[in-house]
């Protein structure tokens, strides 16, 4: 016969580490300023970067492809020979890789929704834009890192910038300002949009038209007049002609600072909706 | 006027999604310094209380403040002095452990090295510090939780909340889990858990608020909550089938209750609110040459403690007791 008694309390040794560890705990302070929260997070992204190198494969890959294809593919028939169709669509091609990249913004985001790792975030006592703009900031590592790409691939296969090494930089820098204030609007999507998968979705829906039906990859003059009035309003024909600029050494004054302004107009327009989403989120 | 003896405070709290009142007019007071349990089944409303007290959603109606904070108008003050450890893992599975931690510690304040010696005390002192540079996707479920619950505690919060803790876990992790909320309890934090096992609020709350559908039905001390619903319940498994309706019979008219026979054919319950009566009356059975040959004096199941509360059991699915997987 055997005889159980559940009701008595197990009694568990309590661990003196886990006592000293949890006493010895600096009592509630105020949280991480402003600043630190927000390197914090863009620390965050370089560890993932770290721990999942596939992330980046996207930001290397692409670029080498899209280089190849279209210089070869499309370089003879369009303006006559490789070279000279590279020189025309590098600053398109280093665009719509880069843009495409900023979508995982949205997939990053929806997934720590996702995995409960944002509302940890969002319980802790600090600027509450941390996270998000943190996010963002740690993004720009990695467009960085496809920019470097593409530039490389190009000058092996014979590019060179008649705008020098300055230019180059240039067109970087207009390229990341663009970018950041696009993200905003990705976070928009991975603060509304349900899943990953789905944010992927709505993302190529708007990224294709936005990047192809644009000046990157052929003259706007050589398309029907009612795509070109598509072409010109597309803000990424204004960033790539300003790109295109840059590299070429003749830097248009009006093109960047539409460019700059377009961005901010973003940045002031998507910003608020995106931090107004993310605190209210139920 | 904020009286800081209550730890959470809420009037009338209330969240609507759609036409479902997940949680529906919630008066809860928990004292400073204590453990709070809030018992009640899947789909009860628990997460959501938590989630409103925590500053993650706003309530539709109703106030709660946390410390003598208002949720609503002060949330940094509240987000400042509490720390939530939510029912689903809030981890970066690509990040290592450690890595998970000294992020947490830089956010709640803790800077450069010293955020990284914080991490690596509380791996050591929730038995990962073998685990700490694995990545957290390789971790089992009861590791994914002490984990957790460790990043709740880079510093000592006033109030740490614990949404399921143990749920889906293997007895020795549930053991760590407990041990960890006692030594909290010792060092002066107040801790608020929700959970679906009587055994739980009862093993570590001073004070326990069922909830069903949104609505607390029952609110006091265990000892209290017990007195309501009955200690708990008598099962034999008698060594014969044949001697078991008259042992039923026999313990029917010794302890004053409705003998339940179960599906086993050797198998018997009934309510029983008195160890000493029990054993008399097993005593008395083994005398007439009955045999019993296994019995146990268990806890009311939520299912009882809903039976005897409202009348009818408990509607979510039934408590899982699984073993943690990865
Ligand atoms: N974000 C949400 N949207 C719609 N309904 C929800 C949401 N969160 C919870 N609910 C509903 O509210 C009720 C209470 O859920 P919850 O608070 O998660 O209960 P518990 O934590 O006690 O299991 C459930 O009916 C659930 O389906
Ligand atoms: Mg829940």
């Amino acid at each position: 016969m055997t005889i159980h008694q559940t009701a008595e309390r197990p009694t568990f040794e309590l661990d003196t580490r886990l006592i000293s560890a949890v006493a010895g705990a600096p009592p509630p302070g105020t949280g991480a300023g402003a600043l630190r929260a927000t390197l914090t997070f863009a620390w965050r992204v370089l560890l993932k970067i770290r721990h999942v190198p596939e992330q980046l494969l996207d930001a290397t890959l692409f670029p080498i492809l899209f280089t190849l294809m279209f210089t070869y593919v499309f370089g003879g028939a369009m303006i006559g020979s490789p070279e000279a169709y590279l020189r025309y669509a590098l600053p398109g091609i280093l665009a719509q890789t880069v843009v495409f990249m900023t979508m995982y913004t949205a997939v990053t985001l929806n997934t720590d929704i996702e995995r409960g790792a944002f509302d940890r975030f969002r319980s802790q006592p600090i600027w509450r834009p941390a996270p998000l703009v943190g996010a963002l900031l740690g993004d720009m590592l990695r467009y960085s890192v496809a920019s470097a790409f593409v530039f490389g691939i190009s000058t092996l296969i014979g590019y060179r910038a008649s705008g020098g090494l300055g230019g180059v930089a240039g067109a970087i820098a207009l390229l990341l300002v663009f970018c950041f204030a696009l993200s905003w609007l990705w976070l928009i999507v991975g603060l509304t949009v349900r899943t990953p998968a789905a944010v992927m979705g709505a993302s190529t829906v708007i990224l294709f038209p936005l990047t192809f039906v644009s000046s990157a990859f052929a003259p706007p003059e050589t398309m029907p007049a009612w795509v070109r009035e598509f072409v010109t309003l597309n803000p990424v024909t204004r960033l790539v002609d300003a790109g295109r600029g840059l590299l070429d050494g003749v830097p248009d004054a009006g093109d960047i600072a539409l460019v700059l302004t377009l961005s901010g107009i973003m940045t002031v327009l998507f910003a608020p909706i995106a931090l107004r989403l993310y605190n209210r989120r139920t | 006027m904020s009286h800081e003896t209550w730890a959470i405070e809420t009037r009338g709290l209330v969240k609507v999604f759609g036409a479902n009142r997940a949680v529906d007019g919630v008066d809860l007071a928990v004292p400073a310094g204590c453990v709070y349990s809030v018992l009640g089944p899947n789909g009860a409303g628990k997460t959501t209380m938590i989630r409103m007290i925590a500053t993650l959603i706003r309530p539709d109606g109703g106030t709660a403040r946390v410390l003598g904070h208002d949720v609503a108008d002060e949330a940094a003050q509240v987000r400042a002095r509490l720390a939530l450890t939510g029912q689903f893992a809030s981890l970066d599975e690509d990040l290592t452990g450690l890595e998970n931690l000294t992020l947490l510690a830089r956010l709640r304040g803790h800077r450069g090295k010293a955020a990284r010696k914080r991490a690596i005390d509380l791996l050591e002192a929730f038995d990962l510090s073998a685990a700490a540079r694995r990545e957290v996707k390789t971790y089992s479920g009861g590791m994914r939780r002490r984990l957790d619950i460790a990043g709740s505690l880079v510093v000592r919060p006033d109030l740490l909340m614990l949404d399921e803790p143990t749920t889906g876990l293997d007895p020795r992790s549930r053991g760590q889990v407990w041990e960890s909320v006692r030594a909290l309890v010792g060092v002066g934090t107040t801790v608020l858990l929700t959970t679906q096992y009587l055994e739980e609020a009862d093993q570590l709350a001073d004070r326990i608020a069922v909830v069903d559908h949104g609505r607390v039905i029952a609110e006091g001390t265990s000892g209290r909550l017990k007195a309501l619903v009955g200690a708990g319940a008598l099962r034999v498994r008698v060594a014969d089938s044949a001697d078991r309706p008259e042992v039923a019979r026999l313990l029917a008219a010794m302890l004053g209750a409705a003998p339940v026979l179960e599906p086993d054919p050797v198998a018997l319950s009934l309510r029983a609110d008195e160890p000493a009566a029990v054993a008399r009356s097993l005593a008395a059975i083994t005398e007439r040459g009955l045999g019993i040959a296994e019995y146990a004096l268990a806890q009311p199941s939520l299912d009882e403690v809903f039976l005897a509360l409202t009348g009818k059991p408990a509607d979510g699915p039934a408590p899982g007791h699984e073993e943690a997987s990865t």
